[in-house]
């Protein structure tokens, strides 16, 4: 069961090879043994997760199974999940068990896919290391000195070190891409509206996307049949006509025209990561692709940019976190604004708090033209600098994290330094692309290197295509770390 | 840009979060050192251009006015910190 990809999984529970329940166990056994370990899960409920199983084994037995049914996913904690504590890595939510399901958890159980635990994050997806979770860092499976990246790096912790065959993850500066690459998976960042923001805990609005997490490219496609679709509660959600996403997965790559951005092989990038990513390549070009040099010039403005766009869009989203209708609200206080002050003091982590603060500054009178104007007119700029770039090619590839994993606590002290990681992924989202990272090789010290692949809008099936071809030719993604092996 | 102490209250006010005077110096030191970054978008000349608040050029769906969503009062409830008889319950804010 350790490393079937989902379509074999499928197969074998169609088959009765094995029933939900066996395989659920097997996975709540290994998730048990490692997560202390790699903290990668906030809540792991045995007996809420068998539950399900026991009802996918009914539905599978009736011959009623589709492709996900009895499957056990991991979702990121940023998914509100009926009677599931969903708490976004954060104090504030520390006590919150949801309601209500988010629509992405709803299709999942329309499937009868098999919730086996919610995954750790940094606190309200705010950082890329996954050191700000209220819940403690998650630990890179890889090298358990290192950080698995972020906000989703429970999700890739999980998915590398086969706690789950699959995981959840949402990504609104690269929170799925960089911790895939950081944990040697695949991730996936679909087109913006792809996937309803409805009950997915908002970070940044107009950024905000979920995605899938896997092993492959492939079980990534079957994911993502399931969790894209329209849904009337989320105002930016798309109404466009059901895709089947594996549908190119098998077209040669013949003629593909691989757009190469200079900016991303420019100073910063260390050379390992370079090295395997033209590697990668090379591959690609044995594969019948050609490669074109384009410009995406205003690369290095989309960090600024994004650190005034997402901070406001954050600062206006989680003032409802005021302790009065949910979550944390402060043991002692002294009226009504001293009670909004102190709770949201405590219950939010310092960096939520800088940047709630940020957003607040650069929406403050007197500012909102110097800052957030600019940073919305240059946002069409970098949007634009894409557009003219796929005039040129197919698909934009590069590395997805300027470095592989760093070190815990080695660029926690500094926000600016954090906030640079995130220099190649961040653009796609400004834009509203998608972009996906795929694994592409290892350091010298053993820690995975991620290779971006950028699509136009709502090319997540070529995408996948290009990144499964790939992985027919290679074998980056089944490599499995150490840690992982010794577990029954 | 520089921000000062008195900035950094201000902004902590707007944004309902307490900050102590110990904290004040740590957040400044910190917030100045983001901005410097963000201080790099003023080389950009963007006359004649539009913003862009959005990746997609849509127009707020219309629906029909009716009913969609019960009552769920009681469930929504159930996770505040203090309710009473169906209210939540807050600080007295009128004498």
């Amino acid at each position: 069961m350790l490393n079937l990809s989902l379509k074999q999984l499928s197969a074998a529970l169609a088959k009765r090879e094995f029933s939900s329940v066996e395989l659920t166990q097997y996975f709540l056994t290994r998730a048990e043994a490692l997560n202390p370990t790699l903290n990668a899960f906030i809540t792991l409920d045995p007996d809420a997760s068998l539950a399900l199983a026991k009802q996918a084994d009914v539905q599978l037995a009736s011959g009623q199974g589709q492709a996900l049914t009895g499957i056990p996913v991991a979702h990121k904690d940023i998914f509100c999940t009926k009677g599931w504590l969903t708490t976004c890595g954060s104090k504030m939510l520390h006590n919150f068990v949801s309601p209500y399901d988010a629509h992405v958890i709803e299709q999942f159980n329309y499937a009868g896919a098999v919730i086996i635990g919610k995954t750790n994050m940094d606190e309200f997806a705010m950082g890329s290391s996954n050191e700000t979770s209220y819940f403690g860092p998650v630990k890179n499976p890889w090298d358990v000195m290192a950080v698995p990246g972020g906000s989703s790096g429970g999700s890739a912790a999980t998915v590398a070190a086969r706690l789950a065959p699959v995981a959840t993850g949402t990504d609104t500066g690269g929170s799925i891409r960089q911790p895939a690459a950081l944990c040697g998976v695949t991730g996936l960042k679909p087109t913006y509206g792809i996937c309803s923001r409805f009950g997915m805990i908002a970070f940044a609005s107009s950024l905000d996307q979920a995605g899938p997490m896997a092993r492959s490219a492939e079980d990534c496609a079957v994911l993502l049949n399931n969790m894209a679709g329209f849904d009337s509660r989320d105002a930016t959600s798309l109404d466009r006509t059901k895709e089947d996403y594996t549908r190119d997965l098998d077209q040669p790559l013949a003629g593909l025209r691989i757009g190469l951005p200079k900016e991303y092989f420019s100073a910063g990038l260390s050379a390992e990561v370079g090295q395997a990513v033209e590697a990668a390549l090379a591959e690609y070009r044995k594969l019948g692709a050609v490669t074109v040099e384009i410009s995406l010039p205003k690369t290095e403005l989309s960090v600024p940019v994004y650190y005034v766009l997402a901070p406001a869009e954050a600062s206006s989203n989680l003032a409802r976190f005021d302790g009065v209708r949910y979550g944390y609200r402060a043991p002692e206080y002294d009226g009504l604004t001293d009670m909004y002050e102190k709770t949201r003091a405590q219950g939010f982590g310092a960096e939520v708090k800088r940047r709630i603060m940020i957003g607040t500054y650069v929406l403050s009178h007197g500012y909102y033209d110097a800052y957030y104007l600019q940073a919305q007119k240059i946002r069409r700029i970098i949007a634009n600098d894409f557009n003219d770039a796929f005039k040129q090619c197919d698909v934009i590839m590069g590395p997805t994290s300027p470095s592989v994993a760093f070190d815990l606590g080695a660029k926690s002290g500094d926000p600016v330094e954090m906030y640079l990681n995130d220099i190649y992924t961040i653009a796609v989202n400004l834009a509203g692309l998608p972009g996906m990272s795929i694994p592409c090789g290892f350091s010298g010290n053993g820690r995975p290197v991620g290779l971006q692949i950028v699509g136009n809008y709502f090319a997540e099936a070529k995408m996948l295509n290009v990144a499964h071809q790939y992985q027919l030719a290679t074998d980056w993604h089944q490599r499995m770390p150490e840690l992982a092996k010794g577990v029954a | 840009m520089k921000l000062t102490g008195a900035d950094i209250k201000r902004i902590a006010r707007l944004a309902r979060v307490a900050v102590t005077e110990a904290e004040t110096d740590t957040i400044r030191n910190e917030m100045s050192g983001i901005f410097q970054l963000i201080e790099t978008m003023q080389a950009v000349d963007t006359r004649n251009i539009t913003p862009m608040s959005h990746s997609q050029d849509m127009v707020q769906r219309l629906r029909e006015d009716r009913i969609t969503e019960t009552n769920q009062r009681a469930l929504f409830q159930s996770v505040a910190p203090a309710v009473e008889a169906g209210l939540y319950l807050v600080p007295k804010v009128i004498e």
